[in-house]
Parts: C-alpha cells; structure tokens; sequence
C-alpha cells in the first residue's frame, strides 16, 4: 500500500493524543488550572491535529462531514463520529479542569473511554480489509490500543505505567510483524484464484492492460523501500520502545522524559511507514507483483 | 445507506468468455468513451501525449500465460495465453459498499447494480481499499471514485435502439465474448451459459460472491496429423522402376 504521509503523520498523532486523553480523562496526573491546560493542548494539538492531516489525502475535503452519516455500516464514520464525541466530551471536562479547578470524574471516565473508542475504530478500518492480509487480523486493534495506551501514558509522565505498556506494546509489535509475514500466504488468494486459471496449469501474468502506470498500481503495489524494512524494523523498536524504556529507567527529568516521548513518536512513524509500505493488497496478483 | 440489501430484485451483470476473448481491448475503449461522455465525471487522463501517461479506466484487458503441467501422455504441452478483461463484479456482499463513510457507494435493490453517487463521494479511496478485484480507480482530475456503472445510463434508455440497451463493451465486441443479462434468473441466457460452460468466481475464498461470471478457457485441440501438408510432401517414387530404373543400374555398373 501506498505509504501516503498524511495518514501516517494523522494515525501516530492522533493515536499518541487520544491516548494522553485517556489518562488526562482518569485523571492521571489530577492537574488543574494553567497546568492541566498545557497537558490538554498538547493532546489537542495531537489529536486534533492528526484529524486534520488526515483531511489532506481526501478528494473533497469539503465533503467530509458527510462522513458521519454511515455509521451503521463504516469503520471510517464510526471514526469520525467517535473522534468527535471524544473532543467534544473531554473538552468539556478540561473546562472544569482549567476554569473552575473542577473534577467531572464521571464525564472524564466517558471521555476516556470516548477516546479508546476512537483508536479503536482506526485500528478497524485496517483489520477490516480482507483484500490486505497483513491488517485482517485483531492483533491489529490490540497494537493500536497498546501504542496509543503507551504513547498517552509516556505523554502523562506516567512512568511505571508507561514503562509496562511500552513492553506490552513492543510485544504486540514483534507479533504482528511475524503474523504479518505470513499472511498473505497464508490467506489463500493468489494467482489461481484471483484468475480462476489454476485448474490449467501455473498462470503468469503475461501482458499488462496498459504500458503506463495507474491509480491502481500506485495506491496498492507499492513496492519501494521493502529492501529495507528489516533495518526500519529494528530502528522502529530501538526509537519506539527500547530508547523511550532506557531514559524512562533513569532518575527522572523533564528532558529525558521529553527525549523519551520525541523518541517514542518518531519510532511509531517509522512503524506506521512500515504498516503501509510492507502491506500487500491482492489486486496486486492480477498484474504479477505479488 | 451503504449497508447492503438483504436480496436484490435481479442480478444484472456480465459474463465474459475467456475463451472467446481476443484481447483486442474494443470493450477498454468503448467504455472509457461512453462513460466520458455520459454519465457522471469524466474519465480523465493525465499526462496523455507525455512520457508517462495515465488515465482511469473501469474495464482493463490483462493477458495470462497458462503453462499445463506436463503428463505421461503430453510431456510438452503448449503454454496458453489467456486474454482477461476485469471491472467491476456487482458483487452481492461488495465490501467497497460497507466501508464508504458517505453513503455515496450503495447497491440498488432493483437490478443489484454497485453504484457510485459522486455528489457524496469525498474521495476517500476506502473502497478502493477494500475492492479485491481493483475495479475501483480513482480520478486524479475530479477527485472522486470512479467505477463500472453496468452502462446503467444505455441499458434502460428508450432513446436508444433496443440492440443498443446493453453495456457498451457487450455492444461493441467484436468476438461476442461478452454476455449481459440477469444472473439471478436461471432461465435466463447468461444463467444456463454459465451452467452450461462451468462459469466461475474470481477470489471466491474473499467471500465477496461476484454476480458477474467468467467462462473457463476450453481445453486446447490435440490433433493427431499437425501438418496437413505431410502427405503431398512424401517422395513419389523411392525406387525407379522400368526404363529409368534400367538407365540408373546401368549407370551405376560403369
């Protein structure tokens, strides 16, 4: 799949933001005033912030409050409506927090859960495709909810929390890259069954449809850069968890524990380019690439 | 709403003889052409006199070689090469339908046709995404998602000549290799070609159950005589006999 900057800049951002409001929504850390309004920028700039770049990559983006019409059916609205109940109801309860010193315990603990459900449902847009075996599996939500989790705990100063979710976390991420290596050959579509020719013999793509390029082929067979994902994998988990673990396991300060969360967010980047870019779509047995 | 409908009325869809097929790629041109000029965005292209040309399309023409595996009986058998045009399926259970945000891709309940509704599309590609089969391409000049309408702007248009409310690729094939009609009948011409040729699904284990059906190629001839010719090519005489034959054992004595 085409690793497309936008969507990967919305789902590391946001996922890190929604997770701090988590914990801001339990009250971890119990901040109020000028303080509690510096940790709910910092979330709103993240979560917010990734909606927005996620906008970017629609055709019509001044459509896009259409999409919380279908949420019945898609994961995508179901997003964009939980994402916005989530901001909605969290910012209400930072009012409290910075205007009137006031804890609304039980609207926090449905802006948390509000919040859970938003990484929830991004994480469902993935592991709903069937055409992409890599993301069709639940260890899918599990490693979003464990990244976002973790990230929102680093970003709260958290530290114990953070340090347990961070190897919850790394765990998830070892299992979903293996799972993910054998996925598509273990999802049982491939050149036979995509052409229904294998009863014949061994199928070949012989000839393309047409000499150039097309949507198809750069959204879904990207190939680029794979020749390197063994080295992204390793600069991923040095920068998501391992570097965050070290200057976490330190005495604490405020520029190990920022270091650490910086770290943290570049290392889920370089995880989500991978994501992307080592994700294969079936379409892409009809023209050979697979 | 983009949930799916319980049924559908009818089925309407395609069923497209790989055996026939030609690949002579009439049917890519004949739908970028009605569907640019009819209903909805345009099919646009991009960069098309250029050095990297691309453009949407909603029918593409790939081709296939089939090498049989080798037996006792054939230890050589000829590789085929199998011409395989793909759009949209109208899949009963399409998971590009589900996925949309919008409410813009929706499955009719009259006829079963997937359709697109471009006022509503935000261009999102998810439903791309979720097509297995590619049908789905997005326009890079209207940023909206473009699919196979089923020609549903000729096939109930009385302005046209009846021979002509067909999709314009069944219309316009040269080899007859491409068949309309309703696949939830099963009197219907399509319906007993398929049964009758052993029609098949593509992916059927993504579980999207394609209305539209494609025709295995038949098994090549094996003829026992290859050159027809061989006989007249054979020597008329080995041996000559009478006067020549006394000539040539004379001429070799000396």
């Amino acid at each position: 799949m085409h690793p497309a900057p936008s969507v990967i800049a919305f789902t590391t951002l946001s996922g890190a933001g929604f997770g701090l409001l988590f914990w801001l929504g339990l009250g971890l850390p119990d901040v109020t005033g000028w303080v509690a309004f510096a940790f709910f920028a910092v979330a709103y700039a993240l979560a917010a912030g990734g909606l927005m770049a996620s906008t970017f990559h629609l055709g019509h983006p001044e459509r896009a409050w259409k999409a919380f019409s279908q949420w019945r059916s898609s994961w995508l609205s179901r997003e964009g409506v939980a994402s916005v109940a989530a901001l909605v109801v969290m910012g209400v309860y930072g009012a409290g927090l910075v205007l009137f010193d006031t804890r609304l315990a039980l609207l926090g603990g449905a802006g948390a859960a509000l919040a859970l459900a938003t990484v929830f449902t991004t994480s469902m847009i993935y592991a709903q495709l069937r055409s992409v075996p890599r993301w069709q599996t639940p260890l899918t939500p599990a490693l979003f909810l464990a990244l976002s989790l973790a990230g929102g705990a680093l970003l709260a100063g958290q530290i114990t929390t953070a340090m347990a979710l961070l190897l919850v976390a790394g765990l998830l991420q070892g299992m979903w890259w293996k799972r993910g290596d054998g996925a598509f050959a273990a999802s049982g579509t491939d050149m036979a069954t995509a052409t229904g020719l294998g009863g014949i013999g061994q199928v070949r793509a012989f000839a393309p449809p047409h000499t150039g390029g097309n949507y198809l082929l750069r959204e879904f067979v990207f190939v680029v850069g794979r020749k390197h994902a063994a080295k992204l994998r390793i600069i991923a988990l040095a920068l998501g968890f391992a570097l965050p673990l070290v200057l976490l396991a330190l005495p604490f300060s405020h520029a190990a524990a920022a270091l650490a969360a910086l770290s943290h967010l570049a290392g889920i980047a370089v995880s989500r380019w991978l994501f992307f870019a080592e994700a294969e779509h079936v379409v892409g047995l009809y023209y050979g690439a697979r | 709403m983009t949930t799916l409908p319980a049924s559908t009325n009818r089925k309407m869809g395609l069923v497209i003889d790989l055996d026939t097929c030609v690949g002579c790629h009439a049917c890519v041109v004949s739908c970028k052409g009605w569907n640019t000029e009819n209903y909805g965005a345009p099919l646009s292209d991009q960069d098309p006199y250029g050095a990297d040309p691309t453009g949407t399309f909603l029918n593409r023409v790939h081709s296939y070689e089939v090498q049989p595996l080798a037996t006792s009986a054939m230890p050589h058998p000829a590789a085929q090469l199998v011409h395989f045009p793909k759009s949209c399926l109208h899949c009963e259970d399409a998971p590009c339908v589900t996925v949309c945000p919008t409410g813009a891709s929706y499955k009719r309940v009259e006829d079963g046709i997937v359709l697109v509704n471009e006022t509503d599309c935000i261009g999102c590609g998810l439903c791309a995404w979720a097509c297995p089969y590619g049908a789905r391409e997005m326009d890079a000049a209207e940023g909206v998602m473009k699919k196979c309408t089923l020609c549903v702007d000729r096939i109930y248009n009385d302005n046209l000549p009846e021979e002509d409310r067909v999709p314009a690729c069944v219309r316009t094939c040269p080899a007859g290799a491409r068949h309309f009609g309703d696949l939830g009948d099963p009197d219907s011409d399509v319906s007993r070609l398929v049964a009758d040729r052993g029609g098949m699904d593509l992916m059927p284990e993504q579980g999207t159950k394609p209305v539209n059906k494609y025709l295995p190629p038949r098994p090549r001839d094996t003829l026992d005589e290859v050159d027809i010719l061989a006989p007249l090519l054979a020597p008329v005489a080995e041996e000559p006999k009478g006067f020549l034959g006394w000539l040539d054992r004379t001429l070799e004595r000396l």
